[in-house]
């Protein structure tokens, strides 16, 4: 079941070596690197997806990664949490060393891996479970709660995903009688409830009208502050605005990276400024 | 305002007690390997029957003082175990009678379960169709005896008697009636599933070049539906032929190799239980013979399943 | 400018109709079988349905039977049968699909599975009464081990003799097959997308299944196991095998009493040539089916309940 995971020890000592796990008392801004990728390849079976892909993404700052579709944005992204692991013939080979972490690593806890690097999924799939009981799925899983614990950590968690004062009354009413963008903050909120250092977001918005968009646009912003973000996108617009970083691929290579700004506005590749103008293809 | 929230969450996920992660590990091993082995029971089964059958039908063609053997017993027309001085073992007789029975509740069940099947896919409206399968359900449910029963007290005596005074009280006609109405649900049910399986845009193709229903149903979507089908009437056939209550009551028990539906025969199952019911010595020829016979059940369904699963897997249409 | 001759739109349409009027029958047909059944059934039966014939043993006068032992063989047979094969079956569809590798290896056990619900019933009579009757010989039946003593509810012996527990695990041989493939397809309707929301909050595959595929495909599991024992109810083949078409005069009382059950009490009653007894045949039918009833709707109401568990 497991597919096989190609380890090629890294030269580079990654810098993000021992980096504190008890980010409470980080501070906010720091540039240190949480995601680091050198010579990252990936194949579903024989078909290369992605081909040595060198790329650092810093921590408490949002990365975009945009391209065309089918060059392997959330092949990358799946990588960094290991979701690839469930998909038959997925191989990946190179270095992906996330907080310290190598995640390519076979003796790698996957299940640790993942309460540290939460994902929010392109289609909102709350659990067809009460309210409070998405938010505190996670964190059951994890830990040993008091009743009372648990219940602020539910409500501090729809805070910050700005869902509390819509969801308050209705706890224990069912999370699949919310409409989509309440059910994607909700999803929001119980990736954030197990206290993750990384969210991974594949097109979060794309099932999304766009008041939903903007809110939860809204919400990455400030989130931000408190953790590492990486957010797949076929917006620009979108990309421009709520993303400190931008990373462009095309045909499995990454293209240019950079900040935002100069990627939007000055781009070093053309094809990256025929994509990001609309001129692709 | 969300950020503080954030950190708030932040700091309130870390004062859960951390459950443990070898005991974590631990529990996963354990529930994998003991899931395995359950699963294995199954294939377990499988075996075990096979070595039953074989070690107890080995018992009776090399028994002490048995003289049968694998073609006398294969190819015999005579099976006489309990009468005269010198018992016969030729399986033939009933093999023919099981097959006599399976055919009269196929000629009966394929067709007619096919063409409800139709109706309920194509015809018929959600509301009658949601009636239609519940009663399809309610016969699934009997017991098979009581159609055994239907087949003695109500098929022959009312049904087929009237028609013809040749029928016996047992008789090989309202058997096979009766296992027809047995296998009735299943041929539909499942012939449904094939045909609703056919996506609605063949159907609206062939409407648009100018079909009428019946060219759509007949030359489209039943040959699209084929593979289900055929596996449908496969399986049905099998519980036909494995069906046992039904004709120890009404088929007769009468071992002789007939085509005629109003004379009585003995199928390979009746067979078995007038054994079990003890009308023989246990351990005597008799009693092993019974393991033969289940014996060639046995390897005789076990080919129809497998040929059902090989006509799915291999002509199964994939859409989507 | 066509070259070929224009079938006639008459025909077609006759076709057409013949068509629907073919289906029409066919399902009046069955339709009509099944009332016939159900009628000629209720005729016979209803007048010998009284307490006494659910309160009295067997008989040898056809007035003064009941149906007392063969109704709660019936219910301990169904019971041992439900508790083995459900969760035996749940476990084994739990593996083939959420653990098992896409192997050749999974195809065959898969293919087993389909092999072994196509077994004929008595078959498995065959092997339950070599198995779990008579443990493949290795302990003499005339000289069992047992714990505890015959008249006690929690007398064991090995091999079980033709007992209930004989009877109750060789249904469960009968109906795990069908266990197995309706969990797997309850399973199958749980959507990946749930899995890999539980897996990205770092669940064990366990906690997956245990917190979210099993919950989600609880109700669809009923009906799956509403339909297994539907069929073990009805079984009558393989127990007689078992354990040979009794009358008996007592209930049971622990896992190694005798026992029979409704379907071979009905079977024995409705194979005597008088119409006497044709008739307590029809009602212990009756019994029967209202059993076959209640049991259905119950568990019905169970997943009911179990679909909406919220609000
Ligand atoms: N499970 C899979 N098995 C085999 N090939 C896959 C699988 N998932 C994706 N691929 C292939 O890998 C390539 C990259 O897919 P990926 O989903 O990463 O693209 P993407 O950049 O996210 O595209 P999109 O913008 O459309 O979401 C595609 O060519 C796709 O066909
Ligand atoms: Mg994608």
């Amino acid at each position: 079941m497991m597919p096989t995971v190609i380890q090629i020890p890294s030269p580079v000592d990654p810098s993000a070596e021992g980096a504190t796990p008890d980010r409470a008392s980080e501070p906010a801004v720091s540039m240190a690197k949480a995601i680091q990728l050198r010579g990252f390849s990936a194949w579903y079976s024989a078909h290369q997806v992605l081909s040595a892909v060198d790329l650092d993404i810093a921590a408490n700052r949002v990365c975009a990664l945009i391209g065309p579709s089918g060059c392997g944005k959330s092949t990358l992204l799946r990588w960094m949490n290991r979701m690839n692991d469930t998909i038959l013939g997925a191989r990946a080979s190179g270095s992906l060393h996330l907080h310290g972490l190598q995640v390519l690593s076979p003796d790698l806890d996957v299940v640790d891996l993942r309460r540290r690097v939460g994902m929010v999924f392109q289609k909102p799939n709350p659990f067809p479970k009460s309210i409070f009981d998405n938010v505190a799925f996670g964190p059951r899983l994890h830990r040993q709660y008091g009743r009372t614990d648990l219940e602020e950590l539910v409500e501090q968690s729809l805070r910050s995903s700005a869902l509390w004062t819509e969801v308050k009354d209705r706890l224990h009413r069912s999370a699949l009688g919310l409409s989509g963008g309440q059910q994607q903050r909700l999803c929001i909120a119980r990736a954030i409830a197990v206290d993750p250092e990384v969210l991974l977001m594949d097109e979060p918005c794309s099932a999304l009208d766009p008041r939903s968009t903007a809110s939860i646009e809204e919400l990455i912003r400030e989130l931000r502050e408190t953790y590492t973000i990486v957010i797949v996108t076929h917006n620009m617009q979108q990309a421009s605005r709520v993303s400190d970083t931008t990373a462009f691929f095309d045909e499995g290579r990454l293209i240019e990276t950079g900040e935002t700004d100069e990627v939007f506005t000055a781009p070093r590749e053309r094809r990256t400024e025929d994509y990001v103008s609309g001129r692709f293809g | 305002m969300t950020a503080i929230a954030a950190r708030a969450a932040a700091e309130l996920a870390q004062r859960g007690r951390v459950r443990g992660v070898a005991f974590r590990r631990f529990y996963e091993r354990l529930l994998h390997f003991g899931l395995l082995g359950l699963t294995l029971l199954s294939v377990l089964t499988t075996v075990a029957i096979i070595v039953v059958l074989v070690k107890e039908s080995g018992g009776f063609f090399f028994m002490e003082g048995s003289e049968v053997t694998f073609v006398s017993f294969f190819t015999g027309t005579v099976w006489s175990p309990l009468l005269g001085a010198k018992p016969q073992y030729g399986v033939l007789p009933l093999v023919g009678g099981t097959v006599l029975v399976t055919s009269i509740a196929g000629l009966f069940a394929l067709p007619i379960g096919l063409l409800t099947a139709v109706f309920l896919s194509e015809y018929a409206s959600p509301r009658t169709r949601m009636l239609l399968k519940a009663i399809l359900e309610v016969l699934a449910g009997i017991p098979t005896v009581v159609y055994g029963f239907f087949a003695l007290t109500f098929i022959t005596p009312y049904l087929l008697q009237p028609l013809s005074d040749r029928f016996g009280t047992y008789n090989a006609m309202g058997a096979g009636i009766a296992v027809g109405i047995m296998i009735l649900p299943i041929v539909c049910s499942l012939s449904e599933d094939a045909l609703r399986g056919v996506p609605q845009s063949l159907r609206d193709g062939a409407y648009a070049l100018g079909s009428t229903k019946f060219d759509v149903t007949a030359r489209v979507v039943v040959p699209a539906g084929l593979s289900g089908i055929v596996a449908a009437f496969l399986l049905a056939l099998t519980r036909a032929i494995g069906e046992t209550m039904i004709v120890a009551l009404a088929a007769g028990g009468l071992a002789q190799l007939t085509a005629n539906p109003a004379e009585q025969v003995q199928t390979m199952t009746a067979y078995m239980v007038q054994i079990f019911l003890g009308d023989a010595p246990a351990n005597g020829i008799e009693y092993r013979s019974s393991y033969a016979v289940a014996m060639t059940l046995f390897a005789i369904t076990f080919v129809m399943t497998w040929t059902g699963a090989l006509v799915l897997k291999r002509y199964r249409e994939e859409y989507e | 400018m066509s070259a070929g001759r224009a079938i006639p739109i008459a025909r077609r349409l006759r076709h057409d109709r013949m068509l629907l009027i073919a289906c029409l029958s066919a399902t009046t047909l069955a339709v009509a079988v099944l009332s016939a059944l159900l009628i000629s059934v209720f005729i016979q039966g209803l007048s010998s349905l009284d307490w006494h014939f659910l309160s009295s043993y067997a008989s040898r006068k056809a007035a003064n039977a009941g149906i007392l032992a063969p109704l709660m063989g019936t219910l301990w047979v169904c019971a041992i049968c439900g508790l083995i094969a459900v969760p035996l079956g749940v476990a084994t569809a739990l593996y083939l699909e959420e653990y098992a590798p896409r192997t050749r290896l999974r195809s065959l056990v898969q293919l087993n599975i389909a092999n072994l619900s196509g077994v004929p019933s008595i078959v498995y009579g065959i092997l339950g009464l070599a198995a779990f009757a008579r443990c493949f010989g290795a302990i003499s039946t005339d000289d069992p081990w047992t714990l505890g003593s015959p008249d006690s509810l929690f007398f064991l012996q090995l091999p079980f003799g033709r007992g209930v527990l004989a009877g109750g695990l060789t249904l469960a041989l009968v109906v795990l097959p069908i266990m197995i493939i309706a969990a797997q397809e309850a399973l199958r309707t749980v959507p990946k997308s749930l899995r890999h929301a539980a897996l990205a909050l770092g669940s064990t595959r366990w906690q997956v299944v245990w917190k979210v595929t099993l919950p989600a495909a609880l109700p669809t599991m009923m009906t799956g196991a509403i339909l297994s024992m539907s069929r073990a109810i009805g079984e009558a083949a393989p127990l007689l095998v078992i354990g040979g078409v009794l009358l008996l005069f007592s209930v049971p009382e622990n896992l190694m009493s005798d026992f029979t059950v409704l379907p071979l009490q009905i079977y024995n009653w409705a194979g005597r040539p008088q119409d006497d007894f044709h008739k307590i045949a029809a009602g212990a039918i009756i019994v029967q089916l209202v059993l076959l009833l209640l049991f259905n709707s119950v568990a019905l109401f169970i997943r009911h309940k179990l679909q909406r568990p919220l609000q």
